[in-house]
C-alpha cells in the first residue's frame, strides 16, 4: 500500500486497493522517486539529435549543450513550449465549441439550443455583428464564424483583449505581445523554440507570455463564452461533492475529462424517462450522474450535477466498485484507467476523435447525433448495472454540500439585484477595508503535495485574514469537500470583515467559478472590478492575487503565464521547472514585476504561501492609498 | 444577520404582492380593465413603474401589466442551511413590493379610500416642484419618512422636533399595533403640514409609498432621466435625495419588503429596536440597516449613516443669532468697544489653503481679548478665514469673504459695516455682559462659512489677530490679494467673465429649455447663480451646469453673444437660435416651469409687469400667475413674456435692451416689500430715485384700467419711454 496520502477516504480506498494488488497514481509516483534532478530543474533538452543535452547545476560538468545553448535558454524554451502545449489544450476546447456553434446554427446539431441568447447578442455585438432583425441561430452563425477566424487570424489583435484595461492593453502593446490569433502563437512558439532559432531567454520568455495570453484572452475565453450561450450561464446553484455522491441502489455514471459537448447532453440523456424506465427494469433506482475533474465543474456549475472527485481520484472512483461507466474526452485522463477497471465491472469508455486510450471502448462522439450516443452510452451503463458485484462495493460516506456557479456576470445581480446590478458593493467591501482583498485559487492536485489538503489549508488561511477567494478547477473541488464552498463556512472560518460581507450578500466566503477554461470569469471580474471604479485603473494595481498550490499541467503553466501578464502575483507550489538557471528565475519572479505587473512565486507551504498572497495584497493596498482593515484578525 | 432581513423581506413582498393581487383583481371584476386609474395631479402615472419600468399606466389592466412583472421579482426565502445567495433577490423583492404598493393605492383612489383622515395621500407634482428643487439642490438637507410609533407620544414629538430643527422634511405614518406616529403627533398638538415640514402620508405602511415616488419623480423632473432609465433614476435618489428611513417601534415583514424597497433608491433604514443590522455599504452610500436604541440619538445617527451634509443652524455663542438682527446698529452709547474704522487697523480677508494646512473648527484669538480692553476703547483686528475644500478655488475667496459683514452682522449686539482693510465693528455692552467674545466672531464665521457653502468649503479655520504689530504685518498678504482680485473678479458681471454656464437641469419637462446662467442673471428658479453652476459643474463636469464661452459679442445692449448661440442651438435640440440674454422682446430667454416669477408686458402701460409665484391675486395682464405660467412655460420662445428669478429684477441687466427696472410698472406688495432696499437703490441708479413708490402693486390696481391712472398721478417713468412694442 502506498504512504498515506493526508486524505482519509482515498487512503481507505486506497487500502483496498492495496489488498487487490492494484496500482494507482501513488504508487507510480513513488516509483520516479526521487524525480529526475535535471529535469526538474529545467536544465534537461530534448529539443534536438544533438543531445539529450543537460547542464550541470553545480558548475562542475557541462554548462553548454552540443549547440551551445546555456541553462538560461534550455529552461526558457522548455517553459515556453509548456506554455505552447497548455494553451493549445485550452484552445482546442474553445474551438470544438465554436464549431458545435456552428454546426447547431446551421442545423446539424439538433440537440443543441441557444441557452443564453443575451450573452449570444452581446458577444456577437462585441465581434461586430450587426443584430438587425436576425434570429438568433442566424446571430450565432455570424458569432461561430467570427470565432472561428479569430483562431486562424494572423494579423491584428484577438477581440476580446480588448475587455482589458486601456493601461493593461497599452502594457501589452508595448512589448508586442498582443496575441494575434490563437493559432498562429502556438506554431510560432513551436517554431521559435526549434533548435538554433530563439536563443535569448527574455525574448523567449515573452514568447511564453504572449502564447499565454492567447489562452487566457483567446482560446479559452472562447470556451467560456459559448459554453454558457451553448449550455446556459450559470447562477447560484446547490449540489454536492466527494466521493460520497455515489449511490449504492443507482446505476452510477461518471463524466470525466473537460469539454461539455457530450456531458451537457448526457445530463438531458440521464433525466430522458424511457432511459430512467430502462434503469428502474434493471433493477436500479435511477440514474447518478456524477462528474470527476474539470467536467465535474461543467455540470456542476450549471445542473447542480455532484461532484464526485478530482483528477487524483479518477482511480479511486473505480475501486469504490459502484461505477458501471465512466465516460471520457480529453485532458488529465489517466492512462492507468483500463488496468483498474480489469479488478471491477466498470466500464470505460472514451468519446473523443482526439484521446484513444489502450482497452477502453471508443464510442466517438459527434454533434450531429449528440442525444442518441448520450442515450447509448446510458445504455451500456444500465446494462452493465447487473454485473455490478456487491461485495466489492465501497462507497465511502463522505460528502458534502456547496454552492457553486458564480461568474462575472451574475456578480452584478448577486449583489444589486435587478435593478441596481453592479460591482460597487465588492469594490466597496474593499476600499472600507472589510475585505483585504480577493485571491484566486485553482489548478490541479498532485501527489507531491498531500492530496487536496494544500488548498484547504491555504483557502482557509486567506479567508481568516478577509481575502475572498474564487476557485476553479481541482482546487475548488479540493475546498468544495473540506466545507469551504458553503456559506456557513464564513461564520467558521472567515475573517470579521470577509464574514460581514458574506452574510450581507449571502455568500461563501469561497466562490466556485467553473472549470479550469472559467478561470477567464476571474479575468473578466478583474476588469469589471476596474471597470467600477476606486481600484486603480489596471488589473496590476488590484488588491488581487493568485495561486495554484498542486498545479502538474501544462494547462496550468499556460494559466499561471496568462495571469502573471495580465498584471497578477502568482504562487505555485512546485516550482516552474526554471531554477536550473538563476537568470530566469530571478527574471519571472522579480524583474519582470515592472514590465507586466504580476511576477510569479514559488512556496510549497500552502500557508506562507497564502502569507505572500496577503502581503502582496497588502502592498497594493498601500499603493492604492486604501483605509486599514476594518476588522484585523488577531 | 441579514439572512433574517432577506428572509422577512421576501415574505413580505410575497404578501403586499398577495393583497394587490387580489385588490385588483377585484377591481377589475367590479369595474373592467378599462377602468381608468390614476393619483392625482400628476403627469407621471403611477410613478415607479413609469421610472423603474417606462410603463404609463392609465387603467386596470395596464396596473395589470405590473403586477405581472412584480411577480417576476419574487423569490424564495433563503434556506435554512447552505442558503443561496439572497441579496440580490432582496432587492428584487423590495422593488416588487413598492410597485405593488402602489397599484394598492391606486386602486384605494379608485375606490375612494385614500387620501386617510389627516393624511396627505399621494405626493402631488405641484409639491415636487416647490419643494424638490430644494431638496435635489441641497437647500433641505433632506428627508426623512417615519414608520410605526414612538414609544410615547413625547418621544415622537422630540424626534420630529429634532428634525424639525436641522430642517429635514418628514413623512410621518404607518403603525405598531394600531398605533401610528400620526396620532401621537396630533394628541400632542403638533402642527403638521407642508409648511411645519413634518406631513402624515398615511397609517399604515403600504403608503409609505408616497414618500418614495414622490422621490423617484426627482430623477425625472430634476434629473433629466427618461422613463424606464431604471438604473440612473434609482441612483439619481442615491446621489441627490437624501433620504432615510427611520421604523419606530417593531418590524414585521411589509415594512422590511418596504425598506428593501428604499434601499434600491440608497435611503438606509435606521430602527430603534433591536434589529440584525447591514453594515456594508454599496446599494446606498454607507450602511444600509442600522439599529439605535437611544432615541436622543437616533436622528443623528439617521443623518450619519444617510451621510446628510448638514448646516449647522444652532450657533453656540452667548447672543441670538438671527438675520433679524442684521440692520441692528450699535450705538456709541451702547457700544462696549470697536475694531477699525477711524479706530484702529482692521482687516478681514478669506484665504484658500490646502486641506492638510488647517484644521476644521480651530479658532485661535492671538493677542487681546474682548475683556482685556477697558469699555469704549479699542483694538485693531485682522480676521483671516483659512477655507479647505476639494471644490474650493481661489475665485471663490471674495464671495466667501463679502458673508462676514452679514455673518457678523446678525449676531445680536454686533455691528459690522465695510470690507477688506476697510471694515469697522462694534461690540454692544449688552453682548459684552453675556460674555461675548472676540473667539465668538470665529464661531459664527465656521458656522456660516459651513451653513452657506457647504459644497466647496470642507474645513475652516479662523485666526484673530489683535496685536498691532501682528495686523500690520497680516494685512500686507490681504491687500496683495484684494488688488489681484480686484484685477480678477472685479465684483462679479457678465462682462468681467468670460463664461456663463448653461442649465438643463429641467429638459425633462420642458426638453427644449436651457437657462445661461450669469454672474448678472441668476437662473429663472432662483436656485441656481453663476458660482452655484459653477460649483454643481465641479461637483459634476458632465452635469447639467456646462460652461459656455461667450465668444464674440453680437450687441452688448440686448446681451447677444455668439458663443451662447452656439450653446443654446446645441442644447436646445437646435430648436431655439438666439437669444438675447438682457431682452424681454427680441430672443428672450425661454422658459421651463420652475420661474420664481414671470415679467410680462402691459402694453397700456407700455412697460411691464412682475409677478411671484407666491401671489394668487390678479393681475393688470388679465391673468393669474398660474394662467401666465402655463402659457409661457415649456422651453418656449414667447416675447413680451418671460420667467425669472427675483434676484434678476434688481440686476443692471435687467431687461436692459427695454429700459431696465424704470419699465416694471407693477409687482404684488409683497415681493416690492421684500425687495425694497434693492430696488430703491436701483433706482436712484436709473435717475428715478422714488422709482419703488411709483411702482403699482394689488392695494391700488388688479387691472390695466385702474392701473394707468395710478401710473399718470404718480408720473410713472414708463410712460414717458420710447414705445415698447
Amino acid at each position: 500500500m502506498s504512504k498515506p496520502t493526508g486524505n482519509p477516504i482515498n487512503d481507505g480506498l486506497l487500502k483496498i486497493a492495496g489488498e487487490k494488488n492494484i496500482e494507482t497514481i501513488w504508487d507510480r509516483f513513488e516509483l520516479q522517486e526521487p524525480h529526475c534532478g535535471f529535469g526538474t530543474l529545467g536544465l534537461c533538452c530534448k529539443i534536438c539529435n544533438l543531445g539529450p543535452c543537460r547542464i550541470d547545476p553545480f558548475g562542475e560538468g557541462p554548462q553548454k549543450g552540443a549547440c551551445g545553448a546555456d541553462a538560461d535558454v534550455i529552461s526558457a524554451r522548455n517553459l515556453a513550449r509548456s506554455a505552447a502545449a497548455g494553451a493549445a489544450c485550452h484552445s482546442d476546447h474553445g474551438r470544438d465549441l465554436a464549431m458545435t456553434l456552428l454546426e447547431l446554427a446551421r442545423g446539424k446539431a439538433k440537440d443543441y439550443s441557444i441557452k443564453d441568447p443575451v450573452k449570444l447578442r452581446n458577444l456577437a455585438v462585441e465581434f461586430g455583428i450587426k443584430i438587425d432583425n436576425k434570429n438568433d441561430l442566424k446571430i450565432a452563425e455570424e458569432l461561430g464564424e467570427a470565432i472561428l477566424k479569430e483562431f486562424g487570424k494572423q494579423e491584428g489583435e484577438l477581440t476580446f483583449v480588448k475587455r482589458a484595461p486601456k493601461k493593461q492593453l497599452d502594457t501589452w502593446r508595448r512589448l508586442n505581445a498582443v496575441p494575434r490569433g490563437m493559432d498562429i502563437e502556438i506554431v510560432q512558439a513551436m517554431s521559435r523554440t526549434h533548435i538554433g532559432c530563439d536563443n535569448e531567454y527574455r525574448h523567449l520568455i515573452e514568447l511564453a507570455i504572449k502564447t499565454s495570453l492567447a489562452d487566457g484572452w483567446g482560446g479559452s475565453m472562447v470556451a467560456t463564452e459559448l459554453s454558457d450561450i451553448l449550455f446556459g450561464s450559470p447562477r447560484p446553484i446547490r449540489a454536492e461533492a466527494n466521493l460520497g455522491v455515489l449511490k449504492e441502489d443507482e446505476v452510477n455514471v461518471l463524466v470525466h475529462g473537460h469539454e461539455p459537448t457530450l456531458s451537457d447532453i448526457i445530463v438531458s440523456a440521464s433525466q430522458d424517462k424511457e432511459i430512467i424506465e430502462l434503469a428502474k427494469k434493471a433493477g436500479a433506482k435511477g440514474i447518478n450522474l456524477s462528474g470527476i475533474c474539470c467536467t465535474a465543474a461543467e455540470v456542476l456549475m450549471r445542473h447542480g450535477i455532484p461532484m464526485a472527485g478530482n483528477f487524483l481520484q479518477q482511480e479511486i472512483a473505480i475501486i469504490t466498485g459502484a461505477v458501471e461507466a465512466m465516460i471520457v474526452d480529453i485532458q488529465c485522463i489517466m492512462p492507468s484507467l483500463p488496468e483498474i477497471a480489469k479488478s471491477f465491472h466498470t466500464k470505460l469508455i472514451s468519446t473523443s476523435p482526439k484521446a484513444r486510450f489502450k482497452g477502453m471502448d471508443h464510442i466517438e462522439f459527434n454533434e450531429k447525433d449528440a442525444l442518441g450516443i448520450a442515450k447509448k452510452i446510458l445504455r451500456i451503463a444500465i446494462e452493465n448495472y447487473k454485473n455490478r458485484d456487491a461485495s466489492k462495493v465501497n462507497i465511502p460516506k463522505e460528502k458534502m454540500t456547496l454552492i457553486a456557479g458564480f461568474t462575472m456576470e451574475n456578480i452584478f445581480y448577486n449583489l444589486g439585484g435587478s435593478f441596481r446590478k453592479s460591482y460597487r458593493p465588492l469594490n466597496d467591501a474593499i476600499i472600507s477595508g472589510r475585505i483585504r482583498g480577493v485571491a484566486g485559487v485553482v489548478g490541479c492536485d498532485n501527489p507531491k503535495n498531500q492530496s487536496g489538503l494544500c488548498h484547504a489549508d491555504m483557502v482557509k488561511h486567506l479567508i481568516k485574514n478577509d481575502v475572498l477567494v474564487v476557485q476553479t478547477g481541482c482546487s475548488a473541488g479540493a475546498c468544495a469537500k473540506a466545507g469551504l464552498l458553503t456559506p456557513e463556512s464564513a461564520f467558521r472560518f472567515a475573517g470579521e470583515g470577509l464574514k460581514e460581507i458574506c452574510e450581507t450578500v449571502g455568500i461563501p466566503p469561497v466562490l466556485h467559478a467553473g472549470s479550469c477554461v472559467d478561470n477567464t470569469r476571474i479575468l473578466t471580474a478583474c476588469c469589471e472590478m476596474v471597470k467600477e471604479g476606486g481600484l486603480g485603473s489596471s488589473i496590476d494595481e488590484l488588491p488581487v492575487a493568485g495561486a495554484a498550490p498542486e498545479w502538474m499541467s501544462e494547462k496550468a503553466i499556460a494559466i499561471g503565464w496568462y495571469f502573471v501578464a495580465s498584471g497578477i502575483f502568482v504562487v505555485i507550489g512546485t516550482p516552474l521547472r526554471v531554477l536550473g538557471s538563476k537568470a530566469v528565475a530571478d527574471y519571472i519572479c522579480n524583474d519582470i514585476e515592472p514590465v507586466v505587473g504580476g511576477k510569479w512565486a514559488f512556496e510549497e507551504d500552502p500557508i506562507k504561501a497564502a502569507d505572500l498572497m496577503i502581503a502582496h495584497i497588502d502592498k497594493k493596498r498601500e499603493a492604492l492609498k486604501l483605509k486599514p482593515l476594518i476588522c484585523v484578525t488577531p | 444577520m441579514s439572512k433574517i432581513i432577506a428572509s422577512a423581506a421576501i415574505r413580505g413582498a410575497k404578501e403586499i404582492y398577495g393583497q394587490a393581487e387580489e385588490f385588483l383583481s377585484k377591481a377589475i371584476k367590479e369595474k373592467g380593465e378599462k377602468c381608468e386609474v390614476k393619483f392625482p395631479d400628476t403627469a407621471f402615472y403611477f410613478p415607479m413603474a413609469y421610472a423603474l419600468l417606462a410603463k404609463e399606466v392609465k387603467n386596470l389592466s395596464e396596473a395589470k401589466e405590473v403586477l405581472i412583472f412584480s411577480k417576476g421579482l419574487l423569490h424564495d426565502e433563503p434556506a435554512e442551511k447552505i442558503w443561496l445567495p439572497y441579496l440580490g433577490d432582496t432587492l428584487d423583492s423590495g422593488v416588487a413590493a413598492l410597485l405593488c404598493e402602489e397599484i394598492i393605492m391606486a386602486l384605494r383612489y379608485l375606490y375612494g379610500q385614500e387620501p386617510q383622515k389627516d393624511c396627505n395621500g399621494f405626493f402631488s407634482d405641484t409639491i415636487l416642484r416647490t419643494l424638490g428643487i430644494q431638496l435635489v439642490d441641497g437647500r433641505m438637507p433632506g428627508f426623512a419618512a417615519i414608520l410605526g410609533a414612538a414609544p410615547d407620544n413625547q418621544t415622537a414629538v422630540y424626534i420630529v422636533r429634532e428634525l424639525q430643527k436641522r430642517s429635514i422634511m418628514t413623512f410621518v405614518g404607518s403603525n405598531v399595533k394600531g398605533r401610528s406616529i400620526i396620532d401621537q403627533l396630533l394628541e400632542e398638538k403638533v402642527e403638521m403640514g407642508w409648511d411645519t415640514y413634518i406631513v402624515p402620508y398615511g397609517r399604515d405602511t403600504l403608503s409609505a409609498i408616497y414618500p418614495l415616488n414622490w422621490a423617484i419623480r426627482g430623477a425625472l423632473t430634476f434629473g433629466g432621466h427618461k422613463k424606464g432609465e431604471a438604473l440612473k433614476c434609482l441612483k439619481y435618489c442615491l446621489n441627490r435625495v437624501f433620504a432615510f428611513g427611520m421604523v419606530l417601534g417593531e418590524l414585521d415583514d411589509i415594512k422590511y419588503a418596504t425598506g428593501a424597497g428604499a434601499i434600491n433608491m440608497g435611503f438606509p433604514v435606521i430602527a430603534d429596536t433591536d434589529i440584525p443590522e447591514i453594515k456594508p455599504s454599496g446599494i446606498c452610500t454607507y450602511e444600509h440597516v442600522v439599529k439605535e436604541l437611544d432615541h436622543k440619538k437616533i436622528v443623528s445617527r439617521a443623518i450619519e449613516v444617510r451621510g446628510i451634509k448638514l448646516k449647522i443652524t444652532e450657533i453656540p455663542i452667548p447672543v441670538p443669532y438671527s438675520p433679524a438682527f442684521e440692520g441692528e446698529r450699535v450705538r456709541r452709547e451702547q457700544m462696549y468697544a470697536q475694531f477699525g474704522g477711524k479706530y484702529s487697523d482692521a482687516f478681514e480677508y478669506v484665504k484658500m489653503t490646502e486641506p492638510g494646512m488647517i484644521e476644521d473648527g480651530k479658532i485661535e484669538v492671538i493677542g487681546p481679548e474682548l475683556d482685556d480692553i477697558k469699555e469704549g476703547g479699542s483694538l485693531p483686528l485682522g480676521i483671516v478665514v483659512q477655507v479647505a475644500g476639494r471644490k474650493m478655488q481661489k475665485d471663490f475667496e471674495p464671495i466667501l469673504e463679502r458673508q462676514i459683514h452679514s455673518f457678523l452682522n446678525e449676531a445680536m449686539g454686533v455691528f459690522h459695516m465695510g470690507q477688506r482693510d476697510m471694515c469697522w465693528t462694534r461690540i454692544s455692552k449688552d453682548a459684552k455682559n453675556k460674555d461675548f467674545k472676540l473667539r465668538h466672531f470665529g464661531v459664527i464665521l465656521h458656522a456660516r462659512m459651513h451653513d452657506v457653502f457647504s459644497a466647496i468649503a470642507d474645513k475652516v479655520q479662523i485666526t484673530i489677530y489683535t496685536k498691532q504689530e501682528d495686523v500690520e504685518r497680516e494685512v500686507k498678504d490681504a491687500q496683495k490679494a484684494y488688488e489681484e482680485r480686484d484685477i480678477r473678479v472685479s465684483g462679479m458681471t457678465d462682462d468681467s467673465v468670460d463664461l456663463f454656464w448653461t442649465c438643463t437641469l429641467c429638459q425633462s419637462f420642458a426638453p427644449n429649455h436651457v437657462c445661461i446662467i450669469k454672474p448678472e442673471r441668476i437662473g429663472l428658479c432662483g436656485a441656481y447663480n453663476w458660482l452655484d453652476a459653477k460649483a454643481s459643474n465641479e461637483l459634476n463636469p458632465s452635469g447639467p451646469n456646462q460652461p459656455v464661452k461667450k465668444g464674440q459679442c453680437l450687441d452688448p445692449v440686448k446681451g447677444e453673444w455668439s458663443g451662447v448661440n452656439e450653446a443654446v442651438i446645441q442644447k436646445s435640440n437646435r430648436t431655439i437660435e438666439r437669444f438675447c440674454g438682457y431682452s424681454i422682446i427680441d430672443s428672450p430667454e425661454t422658459s421651463c416651469g420652475c420661474f420664481e416669477c414671470i415679467v410680462a408686458i402691459l402694453p397700456e402701460a407700455n412697460g411691464f409687469m412682475v409677478v411671484n409665484r407666491e401671489y394668487s391675486g390678479m393681475t393688470p395682464a388679465g391673468m393669474g400667475f398660474s394662467t401666465l405660467a402655463g402659457t409661457i412655460g415649456g422651453g418656449q420662445q414667447t416675447p413680451g413674456f418671460m420667467g425669472i428669478g427675483r434676484l434678476y429684477i434688481t440686476s443692471k441687466k435687467f431687461i436692459a435692451a427695454e429700459g431696465g427696472l424704470k419699465r416694471v410698472a407693477w409687482m404684488p406688495k409683497e415681493l416690492k416689500d421684500a425687495l425694497a432696499d434693492k430696488i430703491k437703490k436701483r433706482g436712484e441708479e436709473l435717475g428715478e430715485p422714488d422709482l419703488l413708490n411709483k411702482i403699482a402693486d394689488e392695494t391700488v390696481a388688479t387691472s390695466a384700467e385702474e392701473l394707468l391712472p395710478y401710473l399718470e398721478k404718480v408720473g410713472h417713468p414708463a410712460l414717458k419711454m420710447e414705445g415698447v412694442m
